[in-house]
């Protein structure tokens, strides 16, 4: 089980971890608009999450944090593709 | 549960100013993790330049300094002869470093000063409004080039990895790409060498980043790293032009 945390207030929407994200679970918010005016992105479906960091690696503005519980699922993708 | 990410201390708190999807903000925190991996946070030394990045002293948690347009080597220079312990880089844009610093980048590869100087190529001026660089590439739409940039007329891309890689005082030169996860790792690893070359004394380190403009590019972010992909690698090949012997 992972988690990530999108830090709304950093969050530019630029989409670029929404286009890396190898399961297809994160989208801009619709609804939610930041201070700086931008829709900050969001996680669709926790569940599906591997932990594989791409949307941490990706994101110019430091605004993800991944948690993963020890042990993990066994599909870490540091090296990933 | 385990925090797999965090955000690394060689980062300040402060928002950075860049816009929506550019890669400055990647390579800057890959250059902050690099140095706080290395342990070196305390004794490190940065010089600014002036572009996008003239306000990079603000958001590493290291020392700075902003130097002259194009001028931050000589800058670094000074201060790692000054302070030979302390680890110094320079954090330069392709117009800072390509064009007005051309020779402050050739001379201070050619004196093999024991520096790391970190360039970002997105082939376009950012901050003065997307005029074009020396690394434009051919055919590509500027505000100076609105046909496209033709050789004829405005001349050809700069290749500096390849320029300086030629320089014997230069140790390690290598150029990478900040467009997909892989590629951002493989860039973390360069810049930890370059760094490590540095404070082994071998010589002067120069990493290249191809970075993204969505903003002046006239692109999306998605978009703009897929131009980056499909455009500017096959210009600027990525690699390791030059290397110590026998690894670091």
């Amino acid at each position: 089980m992972t988690q990530v945390f999108f830090d709304t207030e950093r969050c530019k929407g630029c989409e670029l971890c929404v286009t890396v994200c190898p399961k297809k679970i994160i989208k801009l918010s619709a609804g939610e608009i930041n201070s700086f005016g931008f829709h900050p992105a969001v996680l669709t479906d926790g569940e599906k999450c591997t932990g594989c960091k791409f949307c941490f690696l990706i994101c110019p503005d430091t605004a993800v944090t991944v948690i993963k519980e020890e042990g993990g699922n066994g599909k870490s993708t540091d090296e990933g593709q | 549960m385990a925090v797999a990410t965090r955000r690394t201390q060689g980062l300040t708190d402060k928002q950075l100013h860049y816009c929506p999807g550019c890669t400055h903000g990647i390579i800057h925190r890959l250059v902050a993790e690099a140095i706080e991996e290395l342990g070196v946070l305390e004794k490190t030394v940065g010089v600014c330049p002036v572009g996008c990045a003239v306000f990079a002293y603000e958001y590493f948690n290291c020392d700075m300094i902003e130097a002259a347009h194009g001028r931050a080597p000589a800058v670094a220079t000074g201060v790692k002869r000054v302070l030979p312990e302390s680890v110094v880089f320079t954090y330069q844009g392709d117009g800072d470093l390509a064009a007005i610093g051309t020779a402050e980048t050739v001379h201070v590869a050619s004196r093999g000063e024991k520096i790391t100087t970190v360039f970002v190529n997105n082939a376009v001026y950012g901050m003065t409004g997307g005029q074009m660089a020396p690394t434009t590439l051919l055919g590509q739409k500027t505000t100076t080039t609105p046909f496209g940039r033709q050789a004829d007329v405005a001349g050809f891309p700069l290749r500096v990895a390849e320029l300086v890689a030629t320089i014997e005082g230069a140790a390690y030169i290598t150029r990478v790409a900040v467009n997909t996860p892989k590629n951002i790792l493989r860039a973390k690893k360069a810049i930890l060498k370059a760094f490590n070359v540095q404070i082994q004394g071998l010589g002067f380190s120069l990493v290249e980043v191809l970075s993204t403009c969505p903003t002046n590019w006239g692109l999306s972010p998605p978009e703009a790293l897929r131009w980056l992909k499909e455009k500017m690698i096959p210009a600027y090949p990525l690699g390791e032009f030059k290397a110590p012997e026998g690894g670091v």
